[in-house]
């Protein structure tokens, strides 16, 4: 996520647009040797800087610091483990070699955590520093043993040592809370960033041989674009950098000059647009994308919707109309089979069918079928004679292995159940290539 | 400056929860427990006590408290052992008996590990304790610290052993435990609480302001007491009235008696000071009441409309879709698609901006699901597309249209949408 480290540091804060925070958690750690408060909580939306400011203040500081992601914690030992072995690992360069611990250690409780952090701050003479734990994605701590988070929050108190916890997370505090109350920490609360100083720190990444400002005003033009859907600092930053060449093409191939503020306008609008919906939805890698930038040159291809790729997928004829059937079996409710499948289907009912908005099948997903009725509409719906040939039976399990059908239920040998994964959009592509008029059947859109 | 660095050294202790400088109330309670640990210690009587209170009232202050008192007297730090089990680090009998086994350096103790299997440790550790008599064995001291979550290992067989010889007339032993669940008496077994002595003593913060205003005035005070921290005793002379004169303004007064109104717990007080004492330096040497004020707004942040000022005008669209959802249909979960289709409805009759893809709606969808603004209903059982999976908004009407005031550049359509009556 931090892979665009290029910030700048600056004389007055090394962080931009974080003086408040940086000064302010500066002021709590205070001197290396005194003591801080037991634990500490930062939060804030994405890409608002928790991280960056941590680990700056940390350089700076120069204290023994242990950094880990609770992501990796799967169970709690791995957290015991990483910490345990991260202290050991930075600070025994300052013993002699042959004394350091070279064998990793073991520990799978919290027991064993308290005392074998304890011997450790000892042992490698750290007694006089606070030692900081920085606990990043906090919020999986929730989900190891009760005892860890509230036994985490309490480390100071229970290992007696000069020792700190920070935790940085994106969830508020009142979701940590539970069972019979915990410490509650120094919070700390990560302001997103607004329009102005999104620009400011964006401008920071100008690449080489352009001014600021140009490079300022093209931001502009991104952050106008993509700020109505994400203020995500992290996204708007790649989304810049990469579109960045595109931008000054026009520039570089000589049809025009640095002024010409609405012809590069014009050039960039679409391709903006384009990279909403395909580099911002990763659906596309960037280097993809900046191949395809290079291709199309002058001519803007427009915006195809969304899966492209699946489009690409040619399936024989009888999988087709299989897959047609599968989905008005999911989306039809079996009392309306009747009227759209049956050759007669008696007199129909004048009434109007009260349909309410909220509970049309579109609208709450695809619902379990058996395959007697998957079959019986597939016979209804298809051209010709079909005979139920085991070829017929193994097209369905393709398409359940395809992922285009999904099977419910553990029955497979007496009654297999399934349902139809596809959506709307797809199944009227694969309806019009039969040549198959597929809302017509659909009880929705009667 | 030293003196400084030294002032701060040590208020910083006392707000970690290191020193307490005063235990306010809790005479009767104090003197109580003293008793019986004392005569534990001096005549080999066989107790056991609970401590019982909610968190932050000081039950283990209480307690280290005594005990140092009690280790003034030689003769009972000669006799008397104690062993400190927490019910957050030993989760399990296994675990708890290899501590006491170390903390007592029985001998199948060497070098600080404990061999043999949890039985073997089991017996022997009661044989050691069943085989002494009043007269001539040491007295014991068990310190359980989050006693109620001892309580729930398996058969509460520590429990049950401990009380058992507590009761019977073997080794002299005093059990102490400390929990915050008011209830835990029902937590033990018919079989445990028949061996507890049910004594009990409550702890709670009976505090009246004008003892807060006290304990507030003695956490910053230095060098009481007679015991110097700080060897400056000008200085020392001169930051006491300081304290002193603070704890009357009334720009203080009123912010203490606007926390003591929201929690009139110690830990609180003392996160308030957090922020005033790391100000301190040799231009701002002594504490203001504008510093406290500071530290008050900080702590008074609502932190959902922190994090909803911070989403994105997609996202907030569909927070309000939501909401209307909600009001609709009186609270009955949505999903994706339901969801989805209200915004299409908005910014296709009422909106003026860009429409935006499914693809582009699911993913602001996702981060809100990130930010744990909404959540899915229990349904892990049975695999459900995404797209359709019930969810629920755990956000207020009123938080919404909060935000909405305080939202940078907020379209005008979007907040006439949110304050429209919703039409059926």
């Amino acid at each position: 996520m931090s892979s665009h480290n290029v910030l700048v540091s600056d004389k007055q804060c090394p962080v931009h647009c974080r003086d408040d925070q940086y000064y302010l958690l500066k002021s709590l750690f205070g001197q290396n040797e005194q003591h801080t408060v037991g634990s500490v909580f930062l939060y804030g939306t994405t890409g608002t800087g928790k991280s960056l400011v941590v680990n700056k203040l940390m350089h700076t500081l120069q204290v023994p610091h242990v950094k880990l992601d609770c992501t990796e914690f799967y169970s709690s030992r791995v957290l015991y483990e990483q910490v345990l072995n991260n202290i050991s690992m930075q600070n025994s360069d300052q013993d002699s070699s042959n004394e350091a611990q070279s064998t990793p250690m073991r520990c799978d409780n919290m027991n064993d955590f308290v005392k074998l952090l304890k011997s450790t701050i000892d042992h490698l003479d750290l007694t006089n520093e606070t030692l900081y734990i920085i606990l990043d994605k906090a919020e999986r701590l929730r989900d190891l043993d009760s005892n860890v988070l509230p036994a985490t929050l309490r480390l100071k108190e229970l290992t007696k040592c000069n020792v700190c916890v920070v935790l940085i997370s994106e969830i508020v505090w009142e979701k940590f809370q539970g069972g019979t109350g915990l410490l509650d920490p120094f919070i700390i609360h990560f302001p997103d960033y607004n329009k102005d100083q999104l620009l400011e720190i964006m401008t920071l990444d100008t690449p080489e041989g352009y001014t600021r400002e140009f490079y300022s005003a093209y931001c502009n033009l991104v952050i106008n674009i993509f700020m109505v859907v994400c203020r995500n600092l992290n996204e708007l930053r790649h989304m810049a950098l990469l579109n960045f060449p595109k931008y000054v093409q026009p520039i570089e191939s000589g049809e025009c000059t640095h002024k010409d503020s609405r012809k590069l306008w014009r050039n960039i609008e679409p391709h903006l647009k384009k990279a909403l919906q395909t580099v911002y939805l990763r659906e596309v890698s960037s280097t993809q994308w900046e191949v395809m930038q290079m291709d199309t040159g002058g001519a803007v291809v427009p915006a195809t919707p969304s899966h492209t790729a699946r489009q690409s997928l040619e399936l024989p004829f009888y999988s087709k109309y299989l897959l047609i059937a599968a989905y008005l079996a999911s989306y039809n409710p079996a009392k309306s089979d009747k009227r759209f499948f049956a050759k007669h289907s008696g007199k129909q009912s004048k009434r109007k069918i009260v349909k309410h908005e909220r509970t049309s099948n579109q609208l709450l997903g695809p619902k379990p079928f058996p395959l007697d009725r998957l079959m019986a509409i597939f016979y209804s719906i298809v051209e010709g004679k079909v005979s139920a040939t085991s070829n017929i039976f193994s097209q369905v399990t393709s398409l359940v292995s395809l992922q285009l059908l999904g099977q419910i239920g553990k029955d497979v040998l007496e009654a297999p159940k399934y349902k139809c994964l596809v959506s709307l959009d797809f199944i009227k592509q694969i309806a019009r290539s039969v040549q198959f008029d597929v809302v017509k059947y659909l009880y929705d859109f009667i | 400056m030293e003196t400084l660095d030294a002032v701060q050294a040590v208020l910083r202790e006392r707000m970690s929860g290191l020193i307490c400088p005063e235990l306010l109330g809790f005479e009767n309670e104090t003197k109580t427990l003293h008793d019986v640990i004392e005569r534990t210690a001096a005549f080999g009587e066989s107790n056991s006590i609970l401590l019982i209170g909610p968190r932050g009232t000081g039950k283990s202050t209480l307690l280290k408290k005594i005990l140092d008192d009690l280790n003034k007297d030689k003769r009972i730090t000669r006799n008397l052992q104690t062993v400190y089990l927490n019910g957050l680090l030993q989760t399990d009998d296994k675990i708890a008996l290899k501590e006491i086994t170390q903390q007592l350096e029985l001998e199948n103790t060497v070098d600080g590990r404990v061999f043999g299997s949890f039985a073997e440790n089991l017996r022997f550790l009661l044989d050691s304790l069943k085989s002494g008599d009043q007269l001539s064995s040491k007295p014991v001291l068990f310190v359980l610290e989050e006693f109620d979550l001892f309580a729930h290992h398996k058969n509460q067989t520590l429990l049950y052993n401990l009380f058992d010889i507590a009761q019977s007339a073997q080794t002299p032993l005093c059990v102490v435990g400390l929990t915050c669940r008011l209830d835990v008496i029902e937590l033990l077994e018919k079989r445990v609480k028949s061996r507890f002595s049910h004594r009990q003593i409550y702890l709670f913060n009976k505090q009246s302001f004008k003892e807060f205003v006290y304990v507030f005035q003695t956490y910053l005070q230095l060098n009481q007491d007679k015991t110097i921290e700080v060897k400056d005793s000008k200085f020392v002379k001169k930051w006491n009235t300081e304290v002193e004169k603070l704890a009357k303004e009334s720009a203080m007064l009123d912010i203490l008696r606007r926390q003591f109104n929201t929690n009139k717990d110690i830990r609180a007080l003392l996160n308030l000071m957090v922020i005033p004492v790391g100000r301190l330096s040799h231009t701002h040497q002594y504490l203001l009441s504008s510093d406290f004020i500071d530290s008050f707004r900080h702590h008074s942040i609502d932190s959902k409309a922190a994090i909803l000022h911070g989403i994105s005008v997609l996202e907030l669209c569909l927070v309000i879709a939501m909401s209307h959802l909600n009001e609709i249909y009186d609270g009955e979960p949505f999903n994706f698609e339901m969801v989805y289709n209200e915004y299409r409805k908005f910014s296709e009759r009422r909106s003026s901006m860009q429409k935006f893809d499914r693809a582009v709606v699911m993913k602001a969808f996702e981060h809100l699901q990130q930010l744990e603004l909404i959540m899915p209903l229990d349904n892990s059982s049975v695999r459900i597309q995404k797209e359709y999976r019930l969810m629920a908004l755990l956000l207020d009407k009123s938080q919404i249209l909060e935000t909405l005031q305080k939202y940078p550049n907020c379209p005008t359509e979007i907040k006439q949408w949110a304050q429209s009556a919703v039409l059926t």
